[in-house]
């Protein structure tokens, strides 16, 4: 088959699949935060209450699509779409196969740095754009939190990339085949999860929405789809970030050969995702100060030192 | 930093507990005798009703949902013509059934009564009458107990039933 329609072909499938599973995500989520709490969640409609996802999309897509007369109104269409659009690139670069892949690029991890950072436009622009008090402060926030974060997500990615001596993400994935990453990166896999979570700004590091204190920041003034569309943004992002943790430090495809490749990926992708879950569960938000201060004065050090340290032994062993 | 992963661990654990939901319409929760819910009016031991139409309710009533009109029977002994209650006002405190010297008017515990049209949620009499005693058994205000005298205490002489302690059942 020809390359280009195989890619194209490729890049619809994980189109369709991402913006199911999104929806899916939210019956997952609502099911296990509730089981986690002794509760039991959504159950009624249909079988274990799986029905309650088209209850939802029916509900948000014939809610009133309203925009507030004062928001600045074609930068406040655009901020929903942006989140979507970075989620859906970044996942352009994951291999969920060996030969697998929508777009199979020699600098992929950094094409992914560049879509999670694009990602923060939609959040501050959202904020800026609704043209109130708490959506602003949740912006403000979002480019605060995430500007201390990305310096060291990428730092943190660099001792991977010098372990594999790619910024191709199958090359990396390849030169797992000994040894997952997890092992000999193990710092750098704790401070991407960390870095990883607050890009996704998910709870305990959903300081921009922050339901207790800025009801709910960045999106305070959507609603409808454009809402839905930050929602499912919010999942992707979330899914992404598992996705490319496996990838990274957990071997992505490789597993005993008893299940295809792309299973052994979706199920290590999907206990990340539920342990985020659990994460929201268990940890309470920080304080907005305490996350920067954390960033700058803990972990960026440490995502220094873990580069260097990584740098050294790989040249006195290749010497 | 350990505390963290503890945290994680016994938030895992929870996974697996039994869960507190009860899944109502299927099965419901207990709810206490003194639960107040619904209003009835019961009737005394020889089914006579409890009712005197005093006004007590109504005039403790502090939204005003309770109306009724007295009469008389060709015995002398008073009853409600009609005992109106607007289940749509009403907020479920209790006050009448306090007020009630007859323990005719009390509140069971039932709170299913959610209705699509808010005029069916005005309970007429026949709606709020019931064949029982209700919550206290025994009681009839008319088997008075009387006064203590020489010789006899409360309810010893003719015509008259040992004294009910009206306190017993109070909160």
């Amino acid at each position: 088959m020809d390359p280009t329609l195989q890619s194209v072909l490729l890049g619809l499938t994980v189109l369709f699949v991402l913006l199911h599973l999104a929806g899916f995500l939210i019956w997952v989520e609502r099911r296990l935060l509730a089981l986690m709490q002794d509760r039991l969640g959504p159950n009624r409609a249909g079988p274990f209450g799986l029905f309650i996802i088209v209850a939802d999309i029916i509900k948000i897509f014939t809610k009133e699509d309203w925009t507030p007369p004062f928001a600045d109104r074609p930068v406040f269409v655009l901020a929903p779409a942006i989140i979507m659009i970075t989620a859906l690139l970044g996942f352009t670069v994951v291999p969920f196969a060996p030969g697998l892949v929508v777009m199979d690029s020699n600098i992929g991890v950094l094409f992914f740095l560049a879509m999670s950072s694009m990602g923060i436009y939609s959040v501050i622009l959202g904020g800026w754009a609704s043209n109130s008090k708490y959506s602003l402060l949740g912006g403000l926030r979002m480019s605060a939190q995430m500007f201390s974060y990305e310096v060291f997500m990428g730092l943190a990615l660099m001792g991977v990339v010098i372990l594999a001596g790619s910024l191709n993400l199958s090359d990396i994935v390849e030169a797992q085949r000994g040894m997952w990453f997890v092992v000999p990166q193990f710092i750098g896999f704790v401070l991407f999860l960390i870095a990883g979570l607050a890009e996704s700004h998910r709870l305990p590091f959903d300081m921009p929405e922050a339901e207790s204190e800025l009801v709910a920041g960045f999106h305070g003034e959507y609603s409808s789809m454009k809402f839905g569309m930050f929602f499912v943004g919010e999942y992707m992002g979330l899914t992404l970030i598992s996705a490319l943790i496996v990838t990274f430090f957990f071997g992505g495809w490789l597993g005993p050969g008893f299940l295809p490749p792309v299973v052994w990926f979706s199920l290590k992708t999907a206990l990340f995702i539920g342990f985020f879950i659990l994460l929201r569960a268990a940890i309470p938000r920080p304080r907005y100060d305490q996350l920067l201060a954390w960033g700058w004065k803990y972990l960026l050090p440490l995502s220094l030192v873990n580069l260097v340290a990584t740098a050294v032994v790989v040249l006195i062993r290749h010497g | 930093m350990l505390s963290h992963i503890r945290t994680l661990w016994l938030v895992f654990l929870h996974l697996f507990r039994k869960k507190e939901t009860i899944q109502y319409p299927e099965k419901k929760a207990y709810l206490a005798p003194r639960y107040r819910g619904r209003i009835i009016l019961s009737r005394d031991p020889d089914g006579g009703e409890r009712c005197v139409a005093c006004q007590l309710c109504a005039v403790a009533c502090p939204v005003d949902c309770i109306a009724l009109d007295g009469t008389e029977d060709e015995h002398g002994r008073r009853f409600p013509s009609f005992f109106r209650i607007n289940f749509s006002r009403c907020i479920y405190c209790g006050f009448c059934e306090e007020a009630c010297p007859t323990y005719a008017i009390q509140l069971i515990p039932d709170f299913e009564m959610a209705e699509y049209n808010r005029k069916n949620l005005v309970y007429e009499k026949e709606d709020l009458l019931i064949n029982g005693e209700g919550k206290y058994h025994g009681y009839n205000f008319y088997r008075v107990a009387g006064l203590a005298i020489k010789d006899k205490d409360k309810g010893e002489a003719e015509n008259e039933s040992p004294p009910v302690d009206p306190k017993s059942l109070l909160p």
